[in-house]
């Protein structure tokens, strides 16, 4: 590791500390939108590690998510939590392979169009298998697993999503995501499997976004379709990722922060225009600044430079 | 010819209507340098696409040392040995230069990684005569540079076989001697190469043989000098108004 490296690692673990510390302040509001912040954290920088260097913009979150929360609440009365969560990432990276193997060989339009019907459709199958069979619409999950304790599950998540990414980051997977990214057709002349390289990452997204849906289950206690598998949260995490900017592991985080506070504010003033804000949101960002904070931090970084230079 | 190390059997690639490779049959040697060359059109890009894997063909057949390659994927043939450049350069823009060149030799024929890959990078970079900093962005590159740079990712994979389409074109007097003398240093390290070239200067003093293709379909094959003597060879070039 170079003394970046480190420099990096003390920052993570130092943040990660003080983050770990919130639940001890005893005010359930900022607790709240801790969870909340946690969440979209490990969401984000998730998707990023996959979308970030391949540019396929994934809006399957909320399908993983909401298959996550439906294993929990499927099994909380009779599985331990633990197992449930376990099978929750097995699940996520079972449907992300199967999801990937079909799609990823789609270009650009055609994969973000599936994988936005995706969550829709099964959305609409376990609806409809729960109207059919289950004889109710949704599902009660009592547990004593509190809020702080959600917390801190998602923190350590994130922490292994962290770890993740930068060992992605050196490794050749990585490499080989950044050149497919760049040019598919040099990719596979240079003999990197690509459909196998995108499967890979999208199962590793796939399975964080599954967990998270797992891990916030118990704060639901009662979980519908509609919860679950909410389209808007596949929007967020998209949002918020670019806002941040996905060329730097921790770009989705910065992106997350502001954002969330912000749309609190936002949900609260206008709790009917959510969704039209949502939209005005995704084109300013898109349009002022598409390669996000990050993209700005290193522009005016590089003038800086060469003002002293 | 020497021992024949790549076999093209009859083959045959369509686009819908059009016959772009028309049944094609020609052997490559082993250090041997075989000119692909023909009019404007006539599926030379096709034919080197066809045995990059970057096609399928529609009929017939390749083989690597008796083994057929007509179908795998393009990045097992890369693996086997095969590595091309493309008639329109094609870089890696997020990546700087050394990155580049690292590309071809992690996953290729050769693989290498971390330091090891580095400094053969480094030693391609040397090869083709590329002297910049290997952390400058590739978009700071001249074309002749970009060429090299190319050229120097597709040789990290240290390939059996360089399949170079055009890659004199678009150079200007001074940068094609260069050029030109560049390919034949790879010829001396003992490359098999197919050229797919226009610069009759560059053919003549790099092929050993000459495949020659119009509309698809092989109409010579010899020396240099015999086929661009050949009656027909010369008719395809200047355009038949008898036809
Ligand atoms: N992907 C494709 N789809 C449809 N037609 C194609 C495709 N690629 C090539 N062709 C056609 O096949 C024929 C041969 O093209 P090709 O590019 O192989 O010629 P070439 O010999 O490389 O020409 P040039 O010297 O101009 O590079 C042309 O008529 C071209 O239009
Ligand atoms: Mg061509």
């Amino acid at each position: 590791m170079t003394d970046k490296d480190w420099r990096n690692f003390g920052l993570a673990v130092v943040g990660l500390a003080i983050a770990a510390c919130l639940p001890l302040s005893g005010n359930g509001y900022y607790l709240t939108i801790g969870v909340t912040i946690a969440m979209y954290v490990v969401l984000a920088t998730s998707w990023a590690l996959f979308s970030g260097p391949t540019h396929y913009i994934s809006l399957a979150t909320a399908a993983f998510y909401g298959l996550g929360t439906y294993v929990v609440a499927l099994g909380i009365d009779d599985v331990p939590y633990i197992v449930l969560l376990v099978i929750a990432l097995v699940v996520g990276a079972v449907s992300a392979a199967l999801v990937g193997l079909a799609t990823l060989r789609l270009s650009g339009v055609y994969f973000v169009i599936f994988t936005l019907g995706l969550a829709e459709m099964v959305r609409q199958v376990v609806t409809w298998v729960q109207s059919n069979w289950g004889g109710h619409q949704g599902n009660y999950v009592l547990t004593d697993i509190t809020e702080e304790i959600i917390y801190w599950e998602l923190l350590a998540l994130a922490a292994c999503v962290y770890l993740a990414g930068w060992l992605i980051g050196r490794s050749r997977l990585g490499f080989a995501l950044k050149i497919i990214g760049n040019d598919e057709v040099v990719a596979a002349h240079s003999g990197i499997n690509t459909a196998r390289s995108k499967v890979l990452l999208f199962m590793v997204s796939g399975m964080v976004a599954s967990l998270v849906g797992a891990i916030l289950a118990p704060r639901w206690t009662y979980i519908e379709p509609s919860i679950a598998f909410s389209p808007m949260l596949s929007f967020q995490v998209v949002i918020m990722a670019l806002l941040g900017g996905v060329k730097r592991l921790w770009g989705p985080l910065v992106g997350v922060i502001p954002f969330t506070l912000l749309w609190e504010a936002v949900s609260i003033s206008f709790p009917n225009q959510t969704l039209l804000l949502m939209g005005v949101a995704f084109l300013l960002i898109v349009y002022t600044i598409p390669h996000g904070f990050v993209g700005l931090l290193e522009t005016y970084s590089a003038r800086f430079r060469e003002r002293k230079g | 010819m020497a021992r024949s190390i790549l076999s093209v059997q009859n083959l045959t690639k369509k686009f819908g209507g059009l016959v772009a490779v028309n049944g094609m049959t020609f052997d490559v040697g082993e250090h041997e340098v075989l000119g692909l060359i023909g009019p404007n059109g006539s599926g030379k890009t096709t034919m080197m696409n066809l045995i990059s894997g970057a096609l399928k063909p529609t009929s017939g057949s390749i083989s690597l040392q008796g083994t057929r390659i007509s179908d795998l994927p393009a990045q097992e043939i890369n693996r086997k040995g095969v590595a091309r450049t493309f008639q329109l350069v094609r870089l890696l823009p997020s990546l700087n230069v050394i990155e580049n060149v690292i590309a071809g030799a992690v996953f290729g024929h050769r693989k290498r990684w971390g330091v090891e890959a580095e400094n053969y990078a480094r030693e391609m970079l040397e090869r083709v005569g590329l002297q910049v900093a290997g952390d400058a962005p590739v978009s700071t590159l001249t074309y002749i540079d970009q060429k090299r740079l190319e050229l120097a990712r597709v040789l990290a994979s240290d390939p059996k076989i360089l399949l170079l389409d055009e890659w004199l074109a678009g150079l200007n007097p001074t940068e094609l001697e260069t050029g030109i003398s560049l390919i034949r240093d790879l010829r001396n390290d003992g490359r098999t190469i197919i050229l797919v070239e226009h610069v009759m200067d560059a053919i003549r003093s790099l092929c050993d043989r000459c495949v020659v293709m119009n509309s698809g379909t092989k109409i010579a094959e010899g020396t240099p000098a015999e086929v661009l003597a050949d009656r027909e060879v010369i008719r395809a070039y200047l355009g038949d108004d008898d036809a």
